[in-house]
């Protein structure tokens, strides 16, 4: 299976890569996926008084879709609001990086990432946690 | 000069010998006969050229022509070796030994097995990769008629010891058929030294051509034979009907004649190179070599790099190396190596391994750029891995709930 350009350029020089004080209390968190699914992804943001993301990380083990969809995600993260950052779909990133079915799941992965984020932040800030439909693409 | 891209993927198949391509050419054109029509010289220059290929294709295993059967290749083997005997000798039992580290055209076929009535015992292996001698013997019951362990596996290239396995099948009346595919032209083989009774293996696997492989099967003590799976014309003994791929054959014994005098030389220059790529990538933190080291072919490298994944690490480099990975990634099923978690390796380890097979046209200049490309690839991945930091950072990951999905 070849990869399409957007993956192989995300691959090769990811955007973002890196760690943010997960201590930090404008800092939210998201662990997801496991190590013996072939794919782990963390992915933090940090977020301003006025709720803008101001900046995003990530790590990834898994496969060239796995870690070119994380990245993708961080660069649309910055700059939008955390509300804005709630409605960023699989789909998008699907069509973004034209990955194929078998390679769906990575998306999923990258979105499941940013909501639990996001659900780290406003935990942190005394905000409740938003529930979040179950996307099966697994 | 570097010859790019490198080819590193020579368990799956390996390019074909020129020399061969030179021995099948006029096979296609100018003697194109049937082997199978007696009766004009067209008919007699393809039956003579398949018997001396019956000749090379035997010499290389220390048999007897007679004793090769040939068939399209080693899944059509393994099918005719197994079905063909259960068919056989149905009255003297229905039971069937082997291993699940087979390849999946032995365990497939074992399973067809299960559901016409059969009884199959999957012997497990261990964290070498290789089988219990004593779990071996003490699978054979009165209705055992076949055991069936492969040579080197596909994955690690880790060998059986055939010696012994037959020796346990033969004080206890049992055939012993051995996948013998990637072992053939790569270490030496013999039929009667080994004790093997019915043998699978195919040419592409040993610098000969696709499409054409032999079976095996023994004629002297014991005689042995199989039931034919295709019915037809009654080519090759009565086990295997089809007008005979005579290009093929030609090519295939070919390659066997070449394997046979140059095996050695080969074995030893890969063996070497292999060990220069295994040691050097073992420099690298948490890298581990999967299967037994010791009871391994020639040119065979299976490593894990723990705390990256196998697909993500193939792609930092494979518009120039191909190799394989036991990742799921590379599956169509999403499962890792079925043959690592067989070792008894966890999935994630699975997931961050890398086939290495080199052959006879591999280089050490090759060698040296592999080993330079991985070794980046790994250090730059494990930058970018969440494991790998949480490991350094002494978390035990295995205390870790992960939301498995």
């Amino acid at each position: 299976m070849a990869y399409s350009e957007k993956v192989i350029d995300h691959y090769s020089n990811p955007k973002n890569v890196g760690t943010l004080d997960k201590a930090k209390k404008n800092v939210g968190t998201g662990l997801v996926g496991a190590p013996e699914c072939g794919d782990v992804m963390r992915l933090q943001i940090e977020v301003d008084e006025t709720g803008l993301i101001t900046d995003a990380k990530f790590k990834t083990f898994g496969c060239g879709s796995a870690i070119a969809s994380s990245s993708l995600a961080t660069e649309w993260l910055k700059g939008k609001t955390v509300d804005q950052a709630v409605q960023i779909d699989n789909m998008d990133l699907v069509e973004e990086l034209n990955l194929p079915p078998v390679k769906i799941h990575c998306s999923v992965l990258a979105e499941d990432a940013i909501k639990a984020a996001i659900n780290d932040y406003r935990k942190k800030n005394g905000l409740e946690e938003l529930v979040f439909e179950e996307k099966g693409v697994h | 000069m570097l010859k790019l891209p490198i080819y590193l993927d020579n368990n799956a198949t390996t390019p074909m010998d020129p020399r061969v391509l030179e021995a099948m050419l006029p096979y296609f054109t100018e003697h194109f006969g049937n082997a199978a029509s007696r009766n004009h010289s067209f008919g007699w220059e393809a039956e003579e050229a398949v018997d001396y290929a019956r000749e090379q294709v035997a010499a290389l295993i220390g048999a007897d022509p007679k004793e090769i059967i040939f068939t399209s290749g080693a899944t059509e083997g393994d099918n005719l070796a197994i079905k063909g005997v259960y068919e056989m000798y149905a009255s003297k039992g229905n039971h069937i030994i082997t291993c699940t580290t087979e390849h999946k055209a032995v365990l497939d076929t074992c399973k067809h097995i299960e559901r016409s009535g059969g009884e199959v015992t999957y012997l497990n292996v261990n964290a070498e990769g290789l089988i219990d001698l004593k779990e071996l013997e003490a699978a054979i019951k009165p209705n055992t008629i076949l055991i069936a362990i492969m040579y080197a596996n596909n994955e690690i290239g880790v060998i059986q010891p055939m010696k012994e396995i037959s020796q346990i099948a033969r004080k206890h009346g049992v055939l012993f058929f051995s996948d013998a595919t990637q072992a053939i032209g790569k270490i030496p083989v013999d039929v009667n030294k080994d004790g093997i009774d019915l043998m699978a293996f195919t040419g592409h696997k040993m610098y000969g051509p696709k499409g054409v492989g032999a079976l095996y099967v023994r004629r002297k003590n014991p005689r042995v034979k199989v039931t034919a799976q295709m019915d037809g014309g009654g080519h090759e003994r009565g086990m295997r009907s089809g007008t005979l791929n005579v290009p093929g054959i030609v090519g295939f014994g070919k390659a066997c004649e070449l394997a046979r005098l140059e095996m050695a030389a080969d074995a030893e220059r890969l063996g070497k190179l292999r060990d220069k790529l295994e040691n050097a990538l073992m420099q690298l933190e948490e890298a581990y070599v999967n299967g037994s080291r010791e009871h391994r072919l020639p040119h065979v490298a299976n490593i894990s790099f723990k705390y990256v994944e196998g697909e993500g690490l193939m792609m930092g480099f494979n518009k120039n190396i191909a190799l394989s990975s036991g990742s799921a990634c590379t599956s169509a099923s999403l499962e890792p190596s079925y043959v690592l978690k067989a070792l008894g390796l966890g999935d994630d380890l699975a997931h961050s391994s890398l086939r290495f097979g080199l052959g006879r046209f591999t280089t050490e200049e090759q060698i040296d750029y592999t080993i330079k490309a991985v070794s980046d690839t790994v250090l730059k991945l494990r930058e970018m891995s969440p494991l790998w930091e949480m490991f350094k950072e002494g978390v035990d990951l295995d205390k870790i709930e992960w939301a498995h999905h």
